[in-house]
C-alpha cells in the first residue's frame, strides 16, 4: 500500500537555527538513503514556504485568485514523502522517523493511504 | 426448538470471538467474517433441529462458515474472471481459502491479532471500544448501543468507519513485535478498563450499574490473561475488576448510591474478592510492577477490611503516592488527598487539595471529596457550598441524587453531626 506523509510544521520567521536545520537535513538524508535502499521511496519532496502560496477556487466558473494557503492553521504543510509500505505500523514507523521542524518548530505527520485512482467498471 | 435457540445463543456468546477471530484471519475481511459467521448461525438453527445437535457446536459453526467463506470466495473470483480482473481486497487469503478446511480447535487462536487489531492507536477510542465489544465480546449490536445510549445507526455508523479505517489504511491483523507490544497492550488495557468503568459508573443514564458491560470486560479481562499469561499487569487488571465490581450489589440500594462505609459488606462477592486476592499474590510474587496492580492493590485493601474502621488507610494513601509515579495526573494526587485525610485527618487532605483546585475545579469528585472534609470538620456553610459545586457538575444522576441528598442533610442538621465519621467519596466507589 501506497501511503503519503504530509509533513507539518510550524513556520517561523527565519526558519530553523543552522545547526537545527543541519539535523533535519541529515535525518531526512537517512530515511531517503534507507527507504531507497528497501525499494519502498516512490519520493520525497520539500515544498517551499506558505508565504509562497497561491489558492485558486472556482466561482461563478471563474478562478478567485488569492494570496497564500487556503486555511490559516498553526502547523503549515512542507513537504511529502511517498513510501509503499506493508501495512499501517510500517508507514507509522518511517513517519515517526521523518523530522518535522524544517520551516521553524517541530509539528507532525499526517499519514494518508493512496487507493490509485478510481477505475471505470 | 426454544433449547437448539438458546444453545446458539450461548455458543454465540462464549466462541463468537474465537469463531471471528479465525474468520477474519482467513478471509481478510471484518465484513466477510461476519457474514459467514451469520450464515452459519442461521444454517445451525435449520440443520440442528433437523439433525441434533453436533458434538462440538462451536467447530461445527466455524467449519460451516469457512465453507462459506470459501464459496463466496469462489463466486468472487469467477466474478471477477468474467469483469477483467478487478484488484482483490485481500490477494494472499485466496490461498489460505483453498487450503486445510481443519476442525475449529485445529485452528489457531486469533484473538489475539484481533484484539490488538481492534485497539490500534489508528481508531479512535469510541470505535476501538465499540469494535473490541462487538467482535471479541458476546453482545449484539442492539446491546452495546443500549448501554453506551446510542442509537443502533450510530453505532453501526461507528464500526462501519472503523473497519473501513482498518482495510483502507491497511491496519494490520498481526499481534505488534516485542518493541511495540509493551505500549500497544496498555492500549488493549485501557479499552477494557474503560469497558468497565462504562458499565461500573454510567457516565449518563438511568442505571448506575450496567452490569452487562462489566461482565464483559471482566470476561475480556480473562481472555487476554489467557492469551498473554506473561504480562502481571493483564492479572493486575483482571484482579482490579474483580474486586471492585465484588462491592456492585452493595452499591446501590433502591436506586440510590451506598458509600462504602454504608455498605452491607455481606453482599459483597466473596468469591470474586478471593479469586481477585488470589491473582494478586500469584503476580505479586514475580515483581513485575505496574499501574493496575496498584489499583488493586487498593481494591484489595478495602476488600480485606471486615469493617470500614479497620481500613487500612494509611496504605492506601501509600500506594496513591506509587501510582502517582505511574501517572502524575491530579485525579491521583485528589486520591492520595483523601486517603491522607482519613489516616491523618481532614485538615492535612484540605490542605492537599487546596493545591489541586487549578487543575480540578471543573471535576465533580474534587469538590465531592472537599464537601465531605468540610462535613466532618463541621464547616457546614463551606460543606454546602461544595456539594453544591459537585452535584451542578456531575452527569450520573444516582450520584447527583446521593449528593443533594447530603447537601440537604446538611442543611437541616445541627453541626453536631458534623463529625460522623464517613469516607471521602472518591474513595466510596
Amino acid at each position: 500500500m501506497r501511503y503519503m506523509m504530509l509533513i507539518y510544521t510550524r513556520e517561523s520567521e527565519g526558519g530553523p537555527s543552522p545547526e537545527e536545520g543541519a539535523r533535519i537535513k541529515t535525518a531526512h538524508r537517512v530515511v531517503i538513503e534507507e527507504t531507497a535502499r528497501k525499494g519502498i521511496l516512490l519520493a520525497a519532496e520539500p515544498l517551499s514556504p506558505t508565504s509562497t502560496a497561491t489558492t485558486v477556487r472556482v466561482q461563478n466558473h471563474k478562478p478567485l485568485i488569492t494570496d497564500g494557503p487556503f486555511a490559516e492553521t498553526k502547523e503549515q504543510l512542507a513537504g511529502y514523502y511517498i513510501l509503499d509500505c506493508e501495512n499501517l505500523d510500517e508507514a507509522i514507523e518511517w513517519a515517526a522517523r521523518i523530522p518535522t521542524a524544517c520551516k521553524g518548530s517541530a509539528g507532525c505527520i499526517e499519514i494518508r493511504p493512496m487507493p490509485g485512482l478510481p477505475r471505470d467498471d | 426448538m426454544t433449547d437448539i435457540h438458546s444453545l446458539a445463543e450461548s455458543v454465540f456468546r462464549e466462541e463468537s470471538g474465537r469463531i471471528i477471530a479465525s474468520l477474519i484471519r482467513i478471509s481478510g475481511s471484518f465484513d466477510r467474517a461476519e457474514e459467514a459467521m451469520q450464515e452459519a448461525f442461521t444454517a445451525a438453527l435449520v440443520s440442528w433441529p433437523k439433525h441434533g445437535v453436533p458434538a462440538n457446536p462451536a467447530a461445527w459453526v466455524t467449519t460451516t462458515a469457512h465453507r462459506k467463506l470459501i464459496d463466496a470466495g469462489r463466486r468472487d473470483r469467477t466474478c471477477r474472471e468474467k469483469q477483467n480482473s478487478v484488484r482483490y481486497e485481500i490477494e494472499s487469503s485466496a490461498s489460505a481459502l483453498t487450503e486445510s478446511e481443519e476442525e475449529f480447535m485445529h485452528f489457531p487462536d486469533d484473538r489475539l491479532r484481533l484484539i490488538f487489531t481492534c485497539c490500534h492507536p489508528a481508531l479512535n477510542r469510541e470505535a476501538q471500544v465499540a469494535l473490541t465489544l462487538r467482535t471479541l465480546g458476546g453482545l449484539t449490536t442492539t446491546e452495546i448501543a443500549r448501554a453506551f445510549l446510542l442509537s443502533e445507526p450510530t453505532l453501526a455508523q461507528r464500526l462501519v468507519r472503523a473497519k473501513r479505517k482498518i482495510q483502507e489504511a491497511r491496519i494490520p491483523y498481526e499481534v505488534p513485535g516485542p518493541e511495540r507490544l509493551d505500549e500497544r497492550l496498555a492500549a488493549v488495557q485501557t479499552v477494557i478498563y474503560l469497558i468497565f468503568n462504562e458499565g461500573y459508573t454510567a457516565s449518563s443514564g438511568d442505571g448506575l450499574i450496567r452490569e452487562g458491560l462489566c461482565a464483559e470486560a471482566i470476561r475480556l479481562g480473562r481472555v487476554l490473561c489467557e492469551l498473554l499469561p506473561d504480562d502481571a499487569e493483564n492479572f493486575g487488571l483482571l484482579a482490579l475488576m474483580l474486586l471492585q465490581n465484588s462491592r456492585s450489589v452493595a452499591r446501590v440500594a433502591d436506586g440510590a448510591l451506598v458509600t462504602l462505609e454504608e455498605q452491607d459488606r455481606s453482599l459483597w462477592d466473596r468469591a470474586a474478592i478471593a479469586e481477585g486476592l488470589t491473582l494478586l499474590e500469584r503476580i505479586l510474587r514475580p515483581r513485575q510492577p505496574g499501574p493496575y496492580q496498584v489499583q488493586a492493590m487498593v481494591a484489595a485493601l478495602h476488600a480485606q477490611a471486615r469493617t470500614s474502621e479497620e481500613t487500612d488507610w494509611a496504605q492506601i494513601a501509600e500506594l496513591y503516592e506509587i501510582l502517582f509515579r505511574y501517572n502524575a495526573s491530579p485525579v491521583i494526587a485528589l486520591n492520595h488527598a483523601a486517603a491522607v485525610a482519613m489516616s491523618a485527618g481532614p485538615e492535612e487532605g484540605l490542605r492537599r487539595m487546596d493545591d489541586l483546585a487549578a487543575s480540578l475545579d471543573q471535576y465533580y469528585l474534587f469538590h465531592a471529596a472537599r464537601a465531605d472534609l468540610f462535613r466532618r470538620l463541621g464547616r457546614r456553610p463551606e460543606a454546602i457550598e461544595a456539594y453544591q459545586r459537585a452535584a451542578a457538575l456531575v452527569t450520573n444522576p444516582v450520584e447527583r441524587e446521593f449528593l443533594r441528598g447530603r447537601m440537604r442533610k446538611m442543611e437541616c442538621e445541627s453541626v453536631q453531626d458534623g463529625d460522623e465519621r464517613d469516607y471521602p467519596v472518591t474513595l466510596s466507589r
